[in-house]
């Protein structure tokens, strides 16, 4: 007797099947996960995981938390990272201390591992999330992440 | 034979006092013909840009909507986009099968086209034995499926038509069965007279447990013959390519495509013929208005094939061995056994009629 009870079995299960996707076709115009890219470009907002590109913030009195410690550099598989670096006197101390002068990124060399960012002590960059990156000159690819006359935020050492 | 549309009554006899006989038939037969060629390639660029829309919204897209209002004209892009490319073939291939198959399987189409009521005189092609010409058509179809496989001289090609091959002999028979149990009740093939036959209530209602049954029964089959998920073996992506037109492009392939979407809808239309009366409102609600039978049709029809178009979006693919196992062990016996059913209900005069 089990030939009826499969056929039972089967249409039930067939049926639990369509009522699934027959749901989701019902509610699929609320819930759809398409982004109709050009035109929604205002109110796009990426995932919290997307990496577009690292970026160094800052504060608002333009201060950065990277300290040049170089580990990211050293951490990159491709060079992108280049670290151009200087002694300068330290305010809060007056003793002579390593300082970025320009921390130099070469998105066009990324591979957008993260190597960088897990390596950071003091978690100086993250994720960007902007992925518009395409430019007729790919000098324009070669950035400086720390803005000009920026410095280290007090405390970050500590 | 012809019955022309009612409108059409004056072009008819216009054509008939202009010139003799003999010349105003043959006219009028190209007239039609261009007519139905022109339904064909309408609904079929519809029945794409249907399928699109409704693949999309059952997985959460939004689907071709750039293209015209609504992406409306993504279709008639698609097919110009076509017409302009290059066709390509494979060196070894046997040329005049491989050109000649696309117009097997387009033309059975067309030709299954013609019988099919769309109103009471929208219908081109009444004969008497309507439903088994149609059974007939549809089987002629899968030649088309097999030379185009053969002839292109490709190993996945070829499985995908021998595939499709055992496919459609097997669900051939249950077509053909469960067409056979609601023929049972009507007492002709004339799709005419199938409708007539319906005034009375609808087949499906008529026929009642037998009825639902064979209608469930042709649904399955049906999807199996028109090569649609889950049956869709003889073209399964992930494993053949594009299965037997792997070699085709340009528009022999649009052919294959558009004629894969009208026999789906040639399946519809039949089931909605033999089940759902044909052209006929529900509780004759809009009798005295002829030329809404054609909205009737194409809404039964349509809904049908979006039954079709649920298939295929939820259920994954069979496996060979358990086509055929649904088809010989349980489709064909049942259906069998609702023969017998069917014929003692209508020995027994237990039919529903209004
Ligand atoms: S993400 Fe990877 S490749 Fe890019 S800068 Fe960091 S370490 Fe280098
Ligand atoms: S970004 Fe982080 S790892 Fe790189 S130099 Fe600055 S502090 Fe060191």
């Amino acid at each position: 007797m089990s030939y009826f009870s499969d056929i039972y079995k089967g249409i039930k299960t067939l049926l639990t099947g369509m009522s699934v996707t027959g749901k989701y076709f019902l509610t699929s115009r609320k819930g759809a996960i398409t982004q109709q890219y050009p035109d929604n470009r205002d109110t796009l907002k990426m995932f919290d995981r997307f990496r577009g590109e690292v970026i160094m913030p800052h504060n608002e009195e333009n201060q950065h938390r990277c300290t040049g410690c170089q580990k990211c550099e050293i951490a990159c598989p491709n060079g992108t990272i280049e670290i151009i670096w200087d002694r300068g006197i330290d305010e809060q101390t007056g003793k002579k201390k390593k300082k970025i002068d320009k921390f130099v990124y070469h998105l066009s060399m990324c591979t957008m591992c993260g190597l960088c960012i897990d390596v950071c002590p003091t978690d100086a960059i993250e994720w960007g999330q902007n992925f518009e990156n395409s430019v007729y000159d790919r000098t324009a690819l070669t950035r400086v992440l720390n803005e000009p006359g920026s410095k280290l935020m007090p405390g970050v050492e500590d | 034979m012809i019955r022309a549309l009612s409108i059409t009554k004056s072009i008819h006899d216009w054509l008939y006092s202009t010139m003799s006989d003999n010349m105003a038939y043959f006219v009028e037969m190209v007239l039609i013909a261009l007519v139905y060629l022109t339904i064909f390639a309408v609904a079929g660029l519809f029945l794409v840009l249907i399928e699109r829309r409704v693949a999309a919204w059952f997985q959460l897209r939004i689907g071709p909507n750039r293209v015209g209002f609504q992406g409306l004209l993504q279709t008639m892009a698609d097919a110009l986009k076509l017409l302009s490319k290059e066709l390509t073939g494979t060196e070894k291939a046997d040329k005049f099968l491989y050109n000649l198959a696309p117009y097997f399987v387009i033309i059975t189409a067309l030709m299954a086209l013609a019988v099919i009521p769309f109103t009471q005189d929208f219908h081109a092609f009444d004969i008497n034995i309507g439903l088994l010409f149609l059974i007939a058509i549809s089987s002629i179809g899968v030649i088309g499926i097999l030379l185009g496989g053969w002839s292109s001289n490709n190993k996945f090609a070829l499985i995908g038509a021998m595939r499709s091959g055992v496919q459609t002999i097997s669900y051939e028979l249950s077509i053909g069965l469960s067409l056979l149990t609601m023929v049972l009740i009507t007492g002709t093939l004339q799709v005419s007279e199938i409708v007539e036959v319906q005034k009375n209530g609808w087949l499906i209602v008529q026929g009642h447990i037998p009825a639902i049954i064979a209608f469930m029964i042709y649904m399955i089959a049906g999807t199996a013959e028109t090569n649609r998920a889950p049956f869709d073996m003889a073209e399964a992506e992930s494993e053949l390519g594009a299965g037997f037109h792997t070699e085709y492009s340009g528009m022999k392939f649009a052919y294959f495509f558009l004629a894969e979407f009208i026999n789906m809808f040639i399946i519809a239309a039949i089931a909605t013929t033999v089940f759902f009366g044909a052209w006929l409102s529900p509780f004759g609600i809009t009798e005295s208005i002829p030329i809404l039978g054609v909205f009737w049709f194409l809404a039964k029809a349509m809904i049908l094939v979006f039954l079709m178009m649920w298939f295929r979006w939820t259920f994954p693919r069979l496996r060979v061995d358990q086509l055929l196992t649904l088809e010989w062990k349980y489709l064909l016996p049942i259906n069998l056994m609702n023969i017998v059913i069917m014929a003692l209900i209508v020995w027994q005069n237990l039919i529903i009629q209004f």
